[in-house]
């Protein structure tokens, strides 16, 4: 088990109660990065944080200061759009991050639009967050009257209005398009890319960034420490270190900050300090790497680093940092149902494949958790699954205007790829029944027999 | 009721006096009337329609598109649970069931008294914390029946008032800019490069790395 002795880059401030105080922050080093920065020259900034490395941690894994090159030179007002909207199902780490240091974020904001020249700032905070919320306007209005935020901050030239804005329910303003046009005011759906590439033409068709609070909370560590000194920490395409939510069925379920490249996913699951293992000591069927959207891995994944490249080529991605595991009394028609359903749901309704696809795919799938299921059921969900991603492969090829209908593939060809028997099972059987075992309920298949060794790992 | 008092419609000036343009701040504005009346009524969507100047019909459009506004009034108590991934393996649907159980409602149901409101959720970002609900945006986290139970009983004597608004209230805590230290919106149109950009020195060519 390898729990290396990584600086805790982000939570480091997460032992403190008091910790979202701008008194608490002060006394833990708050603020200097945004000193060192000004100190700086902008482009000087930038440069730091493209030597680090920083990808982002929203889920697409871009790098940061590579984006932030991309903004048109000479097109004036710039933006920054912080996406707060966590929402993508296992994740959970922005919440925490709002709540517990909101000064770190706000700090991150302000060096971000210092280096790429952003004159505002807007931070779109999910709209179920009341805490964070809370947490943050406490914040800025403390930063505001300190001096940190607004006109001329800390005597400087630089000025910078950070407005707190909420949105009120729907996962799908998480994508980055579809916040830029909630933010305007309107219904959230996707923009066609190219041309509404935000950093192009984002929000009221400016050069925008948008940004993951996460990514953001960065910042004022590496504007303190330098680049290179967060670039040595971590592996060759994943440098630094990331927030994973392990949830599920492990003993210790918890939000973890780890160092990327030198742990793996059996740390996080089974070391005493982060996951502890299954519960109860069953065996593991499967676990999710990196939130709804990612094909699932398996026990031969186990050994795989916390590593966006190497994830990438075996087949998944760290996504948002969502690990759900799910143990050996799984019932994998229902789970993959359940976040068919969350795909259908939260559908814009823009587009015909996923709008159609996933409420279809989620019908077919009620019918055979219901026993109802059909013998050609399968081969029609990978059918319908063909269409809106064809070849069903990995990375997901797109007939949609944004990744969302693609996401309800994953699911889908993880659980029928390894586990086709449970399905085969339950067609034409009845409806589960649900049972409690020590407190906690499952819902277990009575018709489906022991997993055979599988014929394809992976998707 | 329902178009927004005189002091909302101060705090919906100061609101939209933030945003480059006024149409941004209607979904702030939705939240303003949804605490004012535990609810979005057509009226106080026509009033912000004036306020932010657009029509009627496109406040109708954004308001509907966001599961948060409610078009009808709902239960004192929101009671959110969620039966995603991650509770639903720890036993989220059966929290459910026992909520609807206790409150006598399906979800989606409001009950007779109009205290509470259950409604099926999808994550709430409190995965590792399964099962989870929330209460008016306020979480309970490693829900049992017991404790659910404490805590309607809880929520009907008081108890909670403190911590729990009634629905419609968000944060407690606005976002206030002292005028003196307001940088302003920047308008999308006649923007320059920003001073502390044009202040300083290029960047020497050289200096790549
Ligand atoms: C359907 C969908 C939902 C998304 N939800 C979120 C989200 O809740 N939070 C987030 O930061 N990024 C989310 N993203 C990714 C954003 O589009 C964007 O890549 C990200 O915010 C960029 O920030 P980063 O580069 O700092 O990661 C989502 C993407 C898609 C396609
Ligand atoms: S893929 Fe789905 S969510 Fe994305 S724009 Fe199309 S319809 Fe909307
Ligand atoms: S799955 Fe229930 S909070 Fe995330």
């Amino acid at each position: 088990m390898t729990v290396t002795d990584a600086p805790k880059i982000i939570t480091g401030r997460f032992g403190h109660d008091d910790a979202h105080t701008l008194e608490r922050y002060l006394a833990t080093g708050g603020y200097d990065g945004l000193r060192a920065a000004l100190d700086r020259r902008p482009d000087e900034v930038v440069q730091e944080v493209k030597t680090a490395s920083l990808l982002g941690r929203g889920g697409a894994g871009f790098p940061a200061g590579v984006k932030w090159g991309f903004c048109p030179p000479g097109v004036w007002p710039r933006y920054l759009v912080v996406n707060g909207d966590e929402s993508e199902p296992g994740t959970y780490k922005d919440r925490l991050l709002m709540e517990r240091d909101p000064h770190q974020l706000i700090e991150g904001i302000l060096i971000a639009c210092y280096a790429v020249g952003c004159a505002q700032a807007f931070l779109y905070v999910r709209g179920e967050m009341a805490l964070a919320q809370e947490r943050l306007a406490a914040a800025l209005n403390e930063a505001y009257e300190a001096g940190y935020v607004g006109r001329g901050i800390l005597g400087t030239d630089f000025s910078l209005d950070i407005v707190l804005h909420w949105g009120a329910g729907a996962y799908i303003v998480g994508e980055e398009t579809a916040l830029i046009e909630s933010l305007e005011g309107n219904r959230g759906m996707p923009r066609l890319k190219p041309p509404f590439f935000p950093a192009a033409k984002g929000l009221y068709l400016q050069p925008t960034i948008v940004n993951n609070v996460e990514t953001l909370s960065n910042l004022p560590w590496i504007a303190s420490n330098g680049g290179t000194a967060f670039a040595e920490l971590g592996a060759e395409t994943s440098r630094g270190t990331r927030m994973f939510a392990v949830s599920g069925h492990v003993r210790n379920p918890g939000v973890f900050e780890v160092e990327f490249g030198v742990t793996t996913f059996r740390d996080l699951l089974y070391a005493p300090v982060y996951g502890g293992g299954i519960r109860g000591g069953a065996a593991l069927k499967a676990f999710i790497p990196g939130g709804a959207s990612a094909p699932w891995f398996y026990e031969e994944h186990l050994d795989l680093p916390l590593e966006a490249g190497v994830v990438g080529k075996a087949g998944s991605m760290l996504g948002s940092g969502a690990v759900v595991v799910m143990d050996e009394t799984t019932d994998v028609v229902k789970a993959c149902l359940r976040l068919v359903r969350f795909f259908a749901r939260e559908s814009c309704g823009k587009c015909t494949p996923c709008r159609e696809g996933t409420s279809w795919l989620e019908k077919i799938l009620q019918r055979i958790h219901e026993g109802q299921g059909r013998a050609s059921d399968l081969d029609l969900l990978l059918d319908i699954s063909d269409n809106i991603s064809p070849t069903i492969d990995w990375p997901p090829k797109q007939t949609t205007i944004c990744p969302l209908g693609p996401s309800a593939v994953s699911p889908i060809a993880s659980a029928i790829t390894r586990f086709r028997h449970e399905f085969e099972a339950r067609i034409g059987a009845p409806a589960p029944v649900t049972v409690a075992i020590a407190g906690n309920a499952y819902t277990a298949a009575p018709a489906t027999p022991a997993p055979a060794e599988p014929e394809v790992a992976g998707v | 009721m329902a178009r927004l008092s005189p002091d909302n419609v101060t705090l919906a000036r100061e609101i939209i006096a933030r945003y480059p343009r006024p149409k941004s701040a209607l979904i702030p504005l939705l939240h303003l009337a949804q605490e004012q009346d535990g609810w979005v009524a057509t009226d106080a969507m026509e009033h912000i329609a004036q306020l932010v100047g657009v029509s009627p019909a496109e406040v109708i459009g954004t308001c509907s598109f966001y599961e948060m506004f409610k078009r009808e009034p709902v239960g004192t108590y929101l009671v959110n649970v969620c039966t995603n991934i991650s509770c639903l393996l720890l036993g989220g649907e059966e929290l459910l069931e026992h909520v609807e159980h206790t409150l006598g409602v399906r979800a989606g149901g409001t009950t007779p008294d109009g205290s509470f409101t259950v409604e099926d959720v999808e994550c709430i970002a409190a995965c590792t914390e399964a099962p989870c609900l929330q209460v008016n945006y306020r979480y309970r986290h490693r829900v049992t029946p017991e404790g659910f139970d404490q805590l309607v009983e809880d929520l009907r004597a008081g108890r909670l008032a403190e911590e729990i608004p009634p629905h419609g209230t968000l944060a407690r805590i606005r976002q206030r800019v002292p005028a003196e230290r307001v940088a302003g919106p920047a308008s999308p149109v006649g923007g320059g490069e920003p001073a502390w950009l044009a202040s300083r020195p290029a960047p020497p060519p050289e200096k790549v790395k």
